[in-house]
C-alpha cells in the first residue's frame, strides 16, 4: 500500500513518551499516602476539607476556561494537585466554606490570572492559603487535636459553619508543636513528629509518608531532589548550629525539620516546577533561600510557622535566580 | 595556575564524553548484522542537480543522449558545488524539474536504465597519494563527494584549511548516533581498506599529523576489527566513546575525544581539528585511486514498516517508491523519514529519490506511528535544559520564540549555536515543538541580518 497519504511532521520524530499529564498524575499518587493519613488522623473533618478544596480548584479551573471560551484544562490534573495541597495545609477543622473559597482563590488568583498552567509565578495552593490566612486569621490558627475518638462519625462543629458566620469550636483546641514551642517554649519529641502523632494542618503531620511520596517522584525523575535536600539540609544545619550555641533558646535541628509544614513544603510545594528555577545551581540556591527564611521566620519572626511565606518569597525571586545561574553555554 | 578553561578540559577528558544528551531507543539490532547488498537498478532514475549544500551542478548532457555508468552528467558550478555522475548506464529520458524532499521542484535529469548493459563503471584520471594536497582536494571535488553523514556539505570545501589555520588532528566520525541507522557500522566492518586509504588521502590533503576514529560503544565489534587491521605506518587511533545522542555531532565528538570545546560560532579548525564522516572517508579511498565519481551509496532501509530491512548499496537517484516496492512494506505505511528519526526529514511524496546525503530511510506503518500529541504549556520542568548538549536553555528560548523575541534569542541566549539535534523536543513532556521554533527563529535572524547588510551596503 504505497498510495496512502503520508503523515509529515518536523524532526525529531521520536518522543521520550513522558507527558505533562503523567507527571501531574504521579504527583497526585505521591500525595495520596499523606492524604490518607490525614483522614486517618483527623477523620471526616480532614476528608471533607481536602475534598472541598479539591472540588473548588477543579470546578474553578473548569468554569474559568468555559467562561473564556477555551477548552477545559482540568484534564491535565494540575488543578487536582493545587486543591489537594491547599487542603493539606489547612487546620483539620477549618470551616468548609472558607476552604472552598481558598480553592477558588488558589486557581483564580494564583494560576488563572497569570495565564494558567506554566505561567504562575507563585505556587497556587500557597497563594490560596496566604489569602485565607489574611482573611481568617483566627480560623487558620485554631487546631483540633488528632486521633479524637469520634472522628469518623462526628464532625467538629466549626466545619459546617455558615458562610460569613463566626465558627464555633468544640473544645479547647490543641496547639501545634510549633506554636507550643513559640509561645510556651515546649519542644515536642522528634520521633512523634516524624510519625505524625502531633497535631497540625491536615496533611502535614506525617513527615515520613510525605518523604515517601517525594522519594517515589524523585526516583521517576518527576521531582528535582535537589530542592527538598537543599531546604531540609539548610533548616537542619542552620537550626542545629543555633541549638549548639544555646540549647535553652533554640530547638534542635530534628525538631525544626520534622515539625510544621516543612516536609510538605519542601517536598511538594517548593518543588512546583513552574515556580522554581531551571538550573541545578539555581535550585540549590533557591532551596537554601527557602530553608534560611523558614528558620529566620520561625525563630525570630512573629509567626510560629514560616514555610508558606518562605516559599512564596523564593518563588518571587526564582526568575532572578534563573537569570544569574544560566548554564555556561558550550564553547563560551 | 589552572584556569577555568583548562579545568573544564581536564574534567571533560575524565568524563570521556560531552555534557547532557539523551538516550533514545537504538533499534540498531534489526539491521546491524546484515551485510551490505547491492540494490537493483530502478527502471527510471531521477537526479536533482541540487544534492549538496551550496550551488546546484550544471547539466552537460542532452535529452536522448546515451550515458555510461560513472559518466559526468553535470559539472560543478563554482567552488561550493560538486559534479554529478551517472549512477547507471542508460539514456537521458528528459531534463525537467524533479521533486525533492524539501517539497520544491528543482532542475534534474530523468535517466532510463539499460538493464541489458553490463553496468561497467568508467574510470577517470587516478589521483595517487603522491599528489599535492590541492590535487587531492580537486580530485575529491571531481568525484562529486559530499558529507555522507546527512549534511551533504561539499567535502573538498570542508577539508580546505583556511589561510592562517592548521590542522593537527583529523577526527573520523564513526559514531552514527541516530537510532535505526547502521550504514557507517557496516562500512566499518566491510570496507576497512577503503577507510584506511581514505584516511591517507585526507591526512595528506589537510596536513594532519594524526587521525582518530571515534566509534560509539554499541559498535565495539567494528572498533575491535578496525584496530586489528590498522597498517603499521598509518598514525590512526580508534577511540570508543559512550553511547549517547548526539555523540555524532561534530562539536560533541571533538569534546568527547579531545576534551576541548569548539568556540561558540566557530568551526572545528579553530581548535586545529577537521572532522569527516567515516563513510565519506571510505568513499574517498574507494573512488580516488580510480578517478571515479560517486554513483551509489550505502543506505539503511529500516523501520517497523519494512519487510526486508537491510543495508543496501543503492544507486543515487533511485526513487523511494521503487525502493519500498522492492523491500516490501507491512500494512499501510504512514510516515517515511530520510535520515534517522531524530534529525531526518519526513517525506511527503514517494516520487522523490535518494540523494548523496541520504543515510537511511525509516518507515513507520499505521500501527506504530505516534499520533499527534496535544501541546501543553511549558511547565519549566527543565528536562530540556538537562538534555541540551550545548547547555542552551531551550525552555527560555521556546518562550521567547513564542513572543517573537528573535533578536534577544540570538544575542543573549546563543540561539545561533543550536544545531537542531532535537534532544529538547525529544524529552519535552508538554510536546512543545522546540526545534521547529528554533529553526524558524534562526532563519528569521539570518534574514534580518542579510537585510541589514543590504541596507548598510
Amino acid at each position: 500500500m504505497l498510495n496512502k497519504t503520508l503523515h509529515i511532521s518536523t524532526s525529531p520524530h521520536l518522543t521520550k513518551g513522558l507527558t505533562t499529564t503523567q507527571i501531574m498524575q504521579n504527583v497526585v499518587y505521591a500525595l495520596l499516602p499523606a492524604v490518607g493519613y490525614a483522614v486517618y488522623a483527623f477523620g471526616l473533618d480532614a476528608f471533607l476539607l481536602i475534598s472541598s478544596t479539591t472540588m473548588a480548584a477543579v470546578l474553578t479551573e473548569h468554569m474559568l476556561c468555559k467562561w473564556s471560551h477555551k477548552d477545559s484544562t482540568v484534564g491535565d490534573w494540575s488543578a487536582v494537585i493545587t486543591g489537594l495541597l491547599l487542603g493539606m495545609t489547612l487546620p483539620p477543622s477549618f470551616p468548609l466554606w472558607m476552604a472552598f473559597l481558598g480553592g477558588v482563590i488558589a486557581i483564580a488568583l494564583g494560576k488563572y490570572v497569570f495565564g494558567g498552567l506554566g505561567n504562575n509565578s507563585f505556587n497556587p495552593a500557597l497563594v490560596g492559603r496566604a489569602v485565607l490566612q489574611a482573611a481568617f486569621p483566627v480560623a487558620i490558627t485554631t487546631w483540633s487535636t488528632s486521633f479524637i475518638p469520634h472522628r469518623f462519625t462526628e464532625l467538629s462543629s466549626s466545619v459546617l459553619a455558615l458562610p460569613f458566620m463566626k465558627p464555633t469550636y468544640d473544645a479547647v483546641s490543641g496547639a501545634t508543636p510549633l506554636s507550643a514551642f513559640k509561645f510556651d517554649g515546649v519542644v515536642a519529641d522528634s520521633l512523634d513528629l516524624a510519625m505524625g502523632m502531633e497535631s497540625g494542618s491536615a496533611g502535614e503531620t506525617n513527615a515520613l509518608l510525605i518523604l515517601l511520596g517525594g522519594i517515589y517522584l524523585a526516583s521517576r525523575k518527576m521531582l528535582n531532589w535537589r530542592i527538598p535536600v537543599a531546604v531540609i539540609g539548610t533548616v537542619y544545619v542552620f537550626s542545629a548550629t543555633l541549638h549548639l550555641i544555646n540549647p535553652e533558646v533554640y530547638p534542635s535541628g530534628s525538631f525544626m525539620v520534622f515539625s510544621g509544614g516543612l516536609m510538605l513544603g519542601a517536598v511538594f510545594m517548593a518543588t512546583d516546577m513552574v515556580a522554581s528555577p531551571l538550573t541545578s545551581l539555581g535550585v540549590v540556591i533557591y532551596g537554601i533561600l527557602i530553608g534560611s527564611l523558614i528558620v529566620v521566620i520561625r525563630i525570630w519572626g512573629g509567626l510560629p510557622e514560616g514555610v508558606m511565606y518562605a516559599i512564596l518569597l523564593a518563588n518571587a525571586v526564582s526568575p532572578h535566580i534563573d537569570k544569574f545561574t544560566q548554564n555556561r553555554v558550550y564553547g563560551t | 595556575m589552572l584556569g577555568l578553561k583548562s579545568t573544564i578540559e581536564v574534567f571533560s577528558r575524565l568524563r570521556n564524553t560531552f555534557k547532557h544528551g539523551v538516550h533514545p531507543p537504538e533499534h540498531k539490532d534489526e539491521t546491524n548484522g546484515l551485510a551490505i547488498r547491492q540494490f537493483y537498478f530502478a527502471p527510471v532514475i531521477t537526479l536533482p542537480t541540487s544534492q549538496n549544500l551550496g550551488k546546484p551542478s550544471k547539466i552537460i548532457v542532452r535529452e536522448g543522449q546515451e550515458v555510461v555508468r560513472g559518466q559526468l552528467l553535470a559539472q560543478a558550478d563554482g567552488m561550493m558545488s560538486v559534479p554529478l555522475h551517472a549512477p547507471v548506464t542508460g539514456v537521458v529520458l528528459k531534463i525537467a524539474n524533479v521533486p525533492t524532499i524539501s517539497g520544491k521542484m528543482t532542475s534534474g535529469i530523468f535517466l532510463e536504465s539499460l538493464t541489458a548493459s553490463g553496468q561497467e563503471v568508467i574510470e577517470g584520471t587516478p589521483i595517487s597519494l603522491e599528489s599535492s594536497p590541492e590535487e587531492i582536494l580537486q580530485g575529491i571535488q571531481n568525484a562529486g563527494i559530499v558529507g555522507l553523514g546527512g549534511a551533504a556539505f561539499p567535502t573538498h570545501v570542508k577539508l580546505k584549511i583556511p589561510e592562517g589555520k592548521h590542522c593537527q588532528t583529523l577526527l573520523i566520525n564513526g559514531v552514527e548516533c541516530e537510532p535505526f541507522l547502521t550504514t557507517d557500522h557496516r562500512v566499518m566492518l566491510e570496507q576497512p581498506e577503503d577507510i584506511f586509504m581514505g584516511v591517507r588521502y585526507v591526512m595528506k590533503a589537510t596536513g594532519a599529523q594524526k587521525a582518530i576514529l571515534g566509534i560509539e560503544a554499541n559498535k565495539q565489534d567494528a572498533a575491535d576489527f578496525l584496530k586489528s587491521r590498522i597498517p603499521d605506518d598509518l598514525p590512526l587511533e580508534v577511540r570508543v566513546v559512550p553511547v549517547k545522542y548526539p555523540q555524532g555531532a561534530e562539536k560533541m565528538l571533538i569534546t568527547s575525544v579531545l576534551g576541548v570545546e569548539v568556540p561558540s560560532g566557530g568551526l572545528p579548525i579553530d581548535v586545529n581539528v577537521v572532522v569527516i564522516n567515516v563513510a565519506t572517508t571510505a568513499e574517498i579511498g574507494r573512488l580516488l585511486p580510480h578517478g571515479r565519481g560517486i554513483q551509489e551509496r550505502v543506505i539503511t532501509i529500516t523501520g517497523p514498516g519494512v519487510k526486508k530491512k537491510g543495508n543496501y548499496l543503492i544507486p543515487i537517484g533511485t526513487p523511494l517508491r521503487y525502493i519500498l516496492e522492492e523491500v516490501g512494506v507491512e500494512g499501510t505505511i504512514k510516515e517515511v523519514y530520510m535520515g534517522g528519526p531524530m534529525m531526518g526529514v519526513a517525506v511527503s511524496n514517494l516520487d522523490i529519490s535518494v540523494t548523496k546525503g541520504t543515510s537511511g530511510v525509516v518507515v513507520f506503518s499505521e500501527k506504530q506511528v505516534s499520533t499527534d500529541q496535544p501541546e501543553y504549556p511549558c511547565i519549566k520542568c527543565a528536562a530540556c535544559v538537562d538534555a541540551c548538549p550545548l547547555s542552551l536553555n531551550p525552555s527560555k528560548l521556546g518562550i521567547l520564540a513564542k513572543n517573537e523575541a528573535y533578536d534577544l534569542m540570538a544575542n543573549e541566549y546563543h540561539l545561533m549555536d543550536c544545531f537542531e539535534c532535537g534532544s529538547c523536543s525529544y524529552v519535552c513532556p508538554s510536546h512543545i515543538p522546540l526545534v521547529q521554533y528554533f529553526r524558524i527563529s534562526k532563519s528569521i535572524v539570518r534574514k534580518r541580518a542579510a537585510k541589514k547588510q543590504l541596507t548598510n551596503a
